[in-house]
């Protein structure tokens, strides 16, 4: 258990996806105009991430991995088809995304409104197939990889939505010419990495 | 024709930047840059991917049906990405291994979902070759200069060479050690930014 909080603590803060990773660049800085939007996408990433890493740990596990066939018949143990990994993962991916954007769709509109064209690019959010990879690299179990799609994508919307949060006051403020918008973005969010720098080391 | 397809080289390295002024594939810009030679080596296979990709596209625009295309694009891309992912792991273990996860990244590196979209459904398969070298190469301009700073004064190297000598090691080079973090790299393309907005003044933003 304490393990598993101390992953979440991990994947929230001190690598967070968007300001440690570079993860989910494009929608971040394009979303994170207004808190609502923001708060929106957020909460659609975390859905899509604690649903498509699991999902894809299992894939992973009873299917590509070297000798993952077994379970299937012996003879198939010699395969190693972990090079179709990218392939298997974006496909999971495009087609979970494919579901929520109907779900929200069906059920809450005004959201879906919202999220317009950001929604089916949450399909191609690095965010997404990253926290997907890096579970295959550190070898996670279900659990883990449970909560580290959880966490990440808490820290995810974290990030996006205190980002938003600043860029709406920036409104007020008097930007060069050539830093407003994109520039300033970039710079922001750099001084938001230096601050969430000062989690590093953290445990619990 | 010989215009249009200059045109579409020439373009998006200052005039329409992708990472600049489209916004796009801006995760890996800022993931890899931390030295210069890792930086060469996704643009390599970003152009690689891009231009190919377009190719592929473009050839089957028009036996997409549209309601799937984003699936066939994907799969299209994510069969590229394996090709130059398994090359790199065979021939530059080393540095496949420092990129880690970002080459699987280049599947969802919207400059080439954007670019297929945006561009190979519509055109030839000739003139989409073009616009996707002249993006690649965009691309790759912001990522070359972005490293090269990085590695410079983050480790007093270019290429792995002693450029700066550090202090540490007798010379009188303190490196700059907010260079190798992530928030040095949000900066300097912030500044970039500000750069070529500042000789580009119609690239300007108008809203805060």
């Amino acid at each position: 258990m304490e393990h598993h909080l101390s992953l979440a603590v991990k994947a929230i803060f001190v690598e967070n996806m968007a300001l440690a990773f570079f993860l989910g660049m494009c929608s971040f800085l394009a979303v994170s105009k207004k808190v609502n939007t923001a708060i929106g996408l957020g909460g659609a990433v975390i859905f899509v991430l604690t649903l498509t890493v699991p999902m894809n740990n299992l894939i992973y596990r009873y299917l590509l991995q070297e000798g993952a066939l077994a379970w299937v018949s012996p003879d198939l143990a010699q395969y190693d088809l972990s090079f179709l990994r990218f392939l298997c993962c974006i496909g999971t991916i495009a087609a979970m995304v494919q579901i929520v954007e109907m779900t929200l769709d069906r059920f809450i509109p005004a959201l879906y409104n919202a999220l317009g064209i950001f929604l089916p690019l949450i399909a191609v959010n690095c965010a997404i197939l990253g926290a997907s990879l890096f579970m295959v690299e550190r070898e996670y179990t279900l659990a883990e990889s449970t909560v580290f799609g959880l966490g990440s994508g808490i820290g995810w919307a974290l990030a996006v939505i205190s980002l938003a949060s600043i860029r709406e006051r920036m409104r007020y403020s008097n930007v060069p010419a050539g830093l407003r918008g994109l520039g300033m973005t970039f710079i922001v969010t750099g001084l938001m990495a230096i601050g969430f720098m000062a989690f590093a080391g953290v445990q619990l | 024709m010989a215009n249009s397809a200059k045109k579409a080289v020439l373009d998006p390295l200052f005039e329409n930047n992708p990472i600049a002024l489209q916004v796009l594939g801006i995760c890996s810009a800022l993931a890899v840059t931390t030295k210069l030679e890792t930086s060469i080596v996704m643009c390599g296979a970003v152009i690689f991917v891009l231009t190919l990709s377009n190719l592929s596209v473009s050839l089957i625009r028009n036996l997409i049906p549209g309601s799937i295309r984003i699936i066939v694009q994907l799969t299209i891309i994510a069969s590229l990405v394996i090709i130059a992912d398994q090359f790199l792991k065979a021939y530059l273990f080393e540095i496949s291994k420092q990129l880690s996860v970002f080459v699987g990244l280049i599947i969802t590196n919207c400059i080439i979902m954007g670019r297929a979209e945006a561009f190979a459904m519509q055109n030839r398969p000739a003139l989409s070759i073009a616009d996707g070298l002249g993006n690649g190469f965009g691309y790759s301009i912001v990522l070359l200069i972005t490293g090269a700073i990085r590695e410079l004064f983050g480790a007093g190297k270019l290429l792995g060479y002693t450029v700066l000598p550090v202090v540490t090691e007798g010379g009188w080079y303190y490196p700059n050690g907010i260079m190798v973090t992530s928030a040095g790299a949000f900066f300097i393309i912030g500044f970039l930014i500000w750069g070529l907005r500042a000789c580009k003044p119609d690239q300007v933003e108008e809203e805060g």
